[in-house]
């Protein structure tokens, strides 16, 4: 495992803000030259600790009012329906994440959509639709805040 | 008002938030001088937030994340924000989320090892004001994480 040491996390902490900056500029936040901030970076990325991009949109703003969290359990389970069901969940756009979990349900999903009206075609159409989806609870997201982590 | 290229390079920048104006311009169609001017009026309208560093907890070694759905005592007036309140005082918390249903609010909770999520979980989390019950999925894979919008 990667030993990371403090200039490591302060450079962590700065490219979860704002991924878009250069090497340059992230070297003069935490001291750093610039080729040493680009080696930092590149190990970081190599180390599959900084796994990639994500672009932040307002949701809301391009007409997606809704978030709604989704508990699915399967009718009935084995590795077959694992697959089925997971090719097929994958596929649905308004379906943002899906986590495989263990506990009250065997799948936790996040589905966006434009109204309480559009999430009820979404859920029916698709979810309730999904080979092998049994109980699904729906739990509507009212507000949601992304902590630094431990860095 | 978005139009039909605007949704395109969103679309394009949702798969890959590094693709550069060129390439970017190139793969929509258009001239990169009027790629550039879109997306500069996107950030404008606070259409495109900014784009964010995806960090892998498994890479640092945090290998156990869990899901706690609590459920709190609306008796006490004061119950979301001394909770919440409490919650933002832990570093192993990623994210916390307010639902309208049969959940309140969720932590998604990350611990190097079960050791360390025994000690967070006690010491930390059972400690945390007006929890009423507590239910906890245990998170296995993603299986889908990119976080799109179906624009």
């Amino acid at each position: 495992m990667t030993v990371l040491d403090e200039k490591d996390r302060a450079l962590l902490r700065l490219m979860v803000q704002d991924a878009s900056l250069g090497a340059g500029a992230l070297g003069r936040k935490v001291g750093l030259s610039q080729p040493a901030a680009w080696r930092r970076v590149r190990r970081l990325q190599e180390a599959g600790i900084v796994a990639g991009r994500r672009l932040r949109l307002d949701a809301a703003g391009l007409g997606f009012g809704v978030t709604v969290f989704l508990g699915v359990k399967l009718a009935a389970k084995g590795p077959v329906g694992l697959e089925d069901f997971e090719r097929a969940v994958r596929a649905i756009p308004e379906v943002q994440t899906v986590e495989h979990v263990l506990g009250l349900y065997d799948y936790r999903l996040r589905v966006v959509a434009r109204d309480i009206a559009d999430f009820e075609r979404v859920l029916r159409r698709r979810i309730m639709t999904l080979p092998g989806a049994g109980q699904v609870e729906a739990n509507v997201l009212l507000s949601e805040e992304r902590r630094p982590g431990p860095l | 008002m978005l139009d039909d290229v605007d949704r395109r390079l969103l679309r394009y920048l949702q798969g890959d938030p590094a693709l550069a104006v060129a390439e970017l311009a190139g793969r929509a169609g258009i001239g990169a001088g009027a790629c550039w001017r879109r997306l500069e009026r996107l950030r404008e309208a606070g259409i495109v937030l900014g784009q964010e560093a995806v960090i892998d907890w498994a890479a640092m070694g945090y290998s156990v994340e869990v899901s706690l759905r609590v459920t709190l005592d609306k008796t006490q007036s004061r119950a979301f924000d001394e909770f919440i309140a409490g919650a933002r005082t832990i570093p192993e918390v990623l994210e916390i989320q307010t639902f309208l249903g049969r959940v309140d609010v969720r932590l998604s909770v990350i611990a190097r090892d079960m050791v360390d999520y025994q000690r967070l979980y006690r010491e930390r989390i059972l400690t945390l004001p007006h929890i009423a019950d507590i239910e906890a999925l245990m998170h296995i894979a993603r299986i889908k994480s990119d976080e799109s919008l179906p624009l």
